[in-house]
């Protein structure tokens, strides 16, 4: 349809709004993505190129390498820990999953005025810092005799990784038109039945943006497994590799950038294709 | 006041495909209020946008009060606009609303209060000023907008479907309300609408365009009675125009116009027809039939008999029905334009 | 819509088992950070006793906590200053489709999608004092004499520069996406009728569009503030506080003294400091939402 420069009307003997439109992409994609780029000839950089600083970091002054690849993969905990990340993150969504679809649906269909009120208390709820719980929370972890364990952030993790799912999916189920469920009930279902036989599959698309969003919370989390887990073997990637990837002073960081390079990568690719989606649960409950 | 004139105004969305809008040619008068008619996909809307400068055409030009303003934008045009939505600024009062158009072209704050109240005033929404769109009706929020788009005292109005959004019972209030404005105000009105009655009750002259090509452009009776081609004819007038096949020729006749023969005097065309269906719709009955026999059998007819007429009519009945000679309208058989009248051998 | 018999209790059945994890796993130790706060709670201790405000008063005694304070308000409002007006202009600059405007989502998504601690030390490598690449740029345009480049992370100005910096990379493409949905929420008309009305692009963004948005440019900035307020983990990976604790913000001042320092209560009343600005927030959020319900 029309260019919606509507706003501008038709100009003539102006700027076009596209060149300065490329200029303000171009500063803003190399201010926000250069460190990626970074990272990724970081990786391939050999060390005695890295570490000169009369060399052109812009060039590989020497020809690429696969050490910090190597060196990555083989004598670090690495791929320990994007294990444990993967394990764990399931987990977390699996258990996300059981606990928020129902309380999503219940709110959105079941409960009057009240139910209102505690969909925004759940939001309220996201609110809510690590960095406000860890202290205490260390010890209620303590208690259960989690210490040191990925159990730990398995059982902790749902709680922001909860509020933010059930006030997705509440705004998605409210999208559906109750009259399904009735015409289903009138069919023979009981309502939890039309629940689970209707609603559930029609809402496929929206559970799956709640499992990427819900792993990509478990991927991006810092202080919890800080605080809670103390061996480098049950580490997840967002502290491993920040914190173990070093000896004594030193930095390792070709294999450094390597490592944050193949953490990132795969979870924006997966964000982005379902982003569209995140836009509109988010501000369908923000702006109700 | 202004006049608005179009020469072979395009604009093509698609390369290759007939565009939106094709060599249109108007020229307004002053003080006209003209309506721009057709189903959607007409081109009507982009029309209207492209004389306003929210759309840029592909090829012509457009011309207001004998000014080239085809690549001027909106605002150094001297038109206002009222969309079919209003598009009141909703976090502004309704006095905000109106004197935004004065504030952007900078007319001296102290001119602006004087103004604004004059268009309030001539609307009738006074009491309304401190409140926000959101609190108004459909139609104090039309006002508003009418206030709006009169309070710079344009050349032209511009006016995007405005009774659409407005449920029907207030549509025909809403409609006599525009009607007088026009005639307090005087100013040239260009009118885009899909409803052939409001084009018919509120036009000085209708355009009348289909698929991007103007089809007709005539006063309300010009175009009901002498339609140029068979879409004109079929448009405008609610049940459409009867279209009878006759071989070499369409032949149309509207449905007010079909009547039993008894009640038609001087010449007229005789038609046999099976009545299929009655609809007593209080002021009139709503005949469906089919005509019978002869070389043009079987086609459908629709006829309007007032209910004045209380002639016996039933369902399965085969009546003599006819239709006078000076109704009769010939269409050629590719095209549909209007041709001269010929002799007609049915039955 | 028929509510029928079953559904009476059907609903807080299915509502209850979330409700009781958030409870039971926030609830628990969100109470027990007040307690912690008020008590005398070390690593290794047993029991619980009392002491009122003594923990409040020592942690406000000591100077490191007090700039750890003033930091977090700092940064946080430095951070989203930046992030408010940069995502405007990128939001205004994405509104309409244009050829690979799909790959620079893509790009500018990376700061907040990759894990926090992963483009802090991204950053870290990139501010090194010796390799830092932003220096070996500035040297060879001539900026800054050789042996004389900007310590990033060693200097204490700097050092919070960097913070600030970095804190704004990471949030500028959420905001991004907020305000770019919120621009796509207005109907198109209106900026056409502002055209009409005589408005340039100007009057229209700053008199029509920024008003309009402000329910959901008011929800970026509310989340952003906590997203920055209330996050250890850009300082921690950076600077671990340093140098000499210029740039510590509340919550990492809490995790050195409570976990790495053992001293619990410490830590938990040093993170009750974070309390009067999430209840502000979320008061403010509340209210936000509903003004716009009447719109």
């Amino acid at each position: 349809m029309s260019d919606s420069a509507g706003a501008r009307g038709v100009r003539r003997g102006r700027l076009p709004p596209g060149v300065l439109r490329w200029a303000v992409v171009l500063v803003f994609s190399v201010l926000l993505a250069f460190p990626f780029l970074w990272m990724g000839i970081t990786s391939f950089k050999q060390t005695t190129d890295l570490y000169n600083i009369k060399n052109n970091p812009f060039l590989f002054n020497l020809p690429p390498t696969l050490e910090h690849l190597k060196l990555l993969f083989n004598e670090t905990l690495f791929l320990r820990w994007l294990l444990n990340t993967a394990g764990a993150g399931a987990l977390v969504v699996l258990i996300t999953l059981v606990l928020a679809v129902p309380a999503a649906y219940a709110l959105a269909r079941l409960t009057g005025r009240w139910g209102q009120r505690l969909g925004i208390g759940i939001f309220l709820t996201y609110l809510i810092p690590p960095t406000l719980l860890f202290i205490p929370m260390s010890r209620v972890v303590a208690l259960l005799g989690l210490q040191d364990s990925l159990w730990s952030i398995i059982v902790v993790y749902p709680t922001f990784t909860l509020p933010f799912s059930i006030w997705l999916l509440m705004a998605f189920f409210k999208s559906i038109p109750r009259e399904l469920e009735d015409a289903a009930m009138v069919d023979g279902l009981t309502r939890f039945g039309a629940f689970l036989r209707l609603v559930v599959p029609i809402s496929l698309s929206g559970i799956l943006t709640v499992v990427i969003f819900s792993f990509t919370l478990v991927t991006q989390e810092f202080v919890y497994a800080l605080t809670f887990i103390s061996s480098a073997k049950n580490q997840t990637v967002s502290v491993g590799v920040p914190i173990y990837l070093v000896r004594g002073d030193v930095y390792y960081w070709g294999s450094l950038m390597a490592a944050c390079l193949i953490s990132s990568l795969p979870v924006a690719v997966l964000y982005n294709v379902f982003l569209d989606r995140f836009i509109a649960g988010f501000t369908v409950g923000a702006v109700k | 006041m202004a006049i608005v004139e179009t020469k072979d105004l395009t604009k093509v969305f698609k390369q290759g495909q007939l565009g939106a809008v094709n060599d249109v040619n108007l020229l307004t008068r002053e003080g006209e209020f003209m309506v721009f008619l057709g189903p959607s996909g007409s081109g009507k809307t982009t029309l209207l946008r492209m004389i306003a400068g929210l759309e840029e055409p592909t090829r012509g030009d457009v011309l207001i009060g004998g000014r080239v303003v085809t690549r001027l934008p909106p605002r150094e045009r001297r038109i206002a606009m009222v969309f079919q939505s209003y598009a009141l600024y909703p976090h502004l009062s309704v006095y905000k609303n109106i004197a935004f158009p004065l504030r952007a072209q900078k007319v001296p704050k102290a001119e602006r209060g004087p103004k604004v109240e004059w268009a309030a005033g001539l609307l009738g929404i006074g009491e309304l000023l401190d409140r926000k769109p959101r609190e108004l009706s459909g139609g104090e929020r039309q006002r508003v907008a009418l206030a709006r788009a009169i309070v710079r005292e344009p050349s032209v109005f511009l006016l995007d479907e405005p009774l659409s959004n407005l449920d029907a019972k207030l549509r025909a209030s809403a409609r006599e309300e525009l009607t007088q404005f026009h005639k307090r105000i005087g100013t040239t009105t260009i009118y885009v609408t899909h409803d052939q009655v409001e084009a018919m009750a509120m036009g000085d002259r209708i355009v009348v365009l289909n698929k991007g090509l103007v089809r007709q452009v005539g006063t309300p009776r010009e175009v009901y009675d002498e339609p140029a081609d068979t879409f004109v004819a079929t448009f405008l007038g609610s049940p459409p125009m009867n279209l009878i096949d006759h071989g070499d020729v369409l032949v149309g006749f509207r449905p007010e116009h079909l009547l039993p023969t008894a009640l038609i005097e001087g010449p007229a065309v005789a038609i046999t027809a099976r009545v299929t269906g009655v609809e007593y719709l209080g002021n009139e009955r709503v005949l469906y039939a089919r005509i019978q026999d002869g070389r043009f059998g079987d086609q459908r007819l629709i006829g309007r008999l007032p209910s004045v007429y209380r002639v016996e009519v039933d369902e399965g009945e085969v009546v003599a029905l006819g239709v006078p000679e000076r109704n009769l309208r010939f269409f050629t058989k590719d095209g549909g334009r209007r041709t001269e009248p010929r002799g007609l051998a049915w039955q | 819509m028929a509510v029928t018999r079953q559904d009476r209790w059907l609903g807080p059945a299915m509502f209850a088992p979330a409700l009781l994890y958030i409870a039971g796993l926030v609830g628990v130790p969100l109470v027990l950070a007040f307690l912690y706060s008020v008590g005398d709670v070390t690593v290794g201790s047993v029991g619980y006793h009392f002491v009122g405000l003594a923990n409040f008063r020592s942690v406000l005694q000591n100077p490191a906590f007090r700039g750890a304070l003033w930091h977090s308000f700092v940064f946080t409002i430095a951070a989203q200053l930046i992030v408010i007006v940069g995502a405007n202009v990128l939001a205004l600059a994405l509104r309409n489709p244009f050829r690979g405007r799909g790959l620079v989502r893509f790009l500018t998504l990376l700061p907040w999608v990759a894990p926090i601690s992963l483009g802090a030390i991204g950053w870290k490598w990139i501010l090194d004092s010796i390799y830092s690449v932003v220096n070996w740029a500035l040297v060879s345009l001539h900026l800054v004499k050789p042996f004389d480049t900007p310590m990033w992370l060693g200097e204490p100005s700097l050092a919070m520069i960097s913070v600030i910096l970095v804190h704004a990379w990471r949030m500028l493409p959420f905001s991004t996406v907020i305000l770019l949905a919120g621009l796509t929420a207005i109907p198109r008309d209106i900026p056409e009728a502002a055209a009409v009305d005589g408005a340039g692009f100007w009057r229209t963004h700053f008199e029509i569009t920024l008003p309009m948005m402000r329910p959901i440019i008011s929800v970026a900035l509310l989340f952003g503030i906590v997203f920055t307020f209330t996050d250890m983990t850009v300082v921690y990976i950076l600077t671990r506080g340093g140098p000499y604790d210029s740039t510590h913000v509340v919550p990492s001042y809490a995790f050195f003294a409570g976990i790495l320092g053992g001293s619990l209560a410490e830590g938990a009343a040093a993170s009750i400091f974070l309390v009067p600005i999430l209840v502000l927030v979320a008061w403010a959020m509340l209210r936000v939402a509903h003004r716009s319900e009447v719109v």
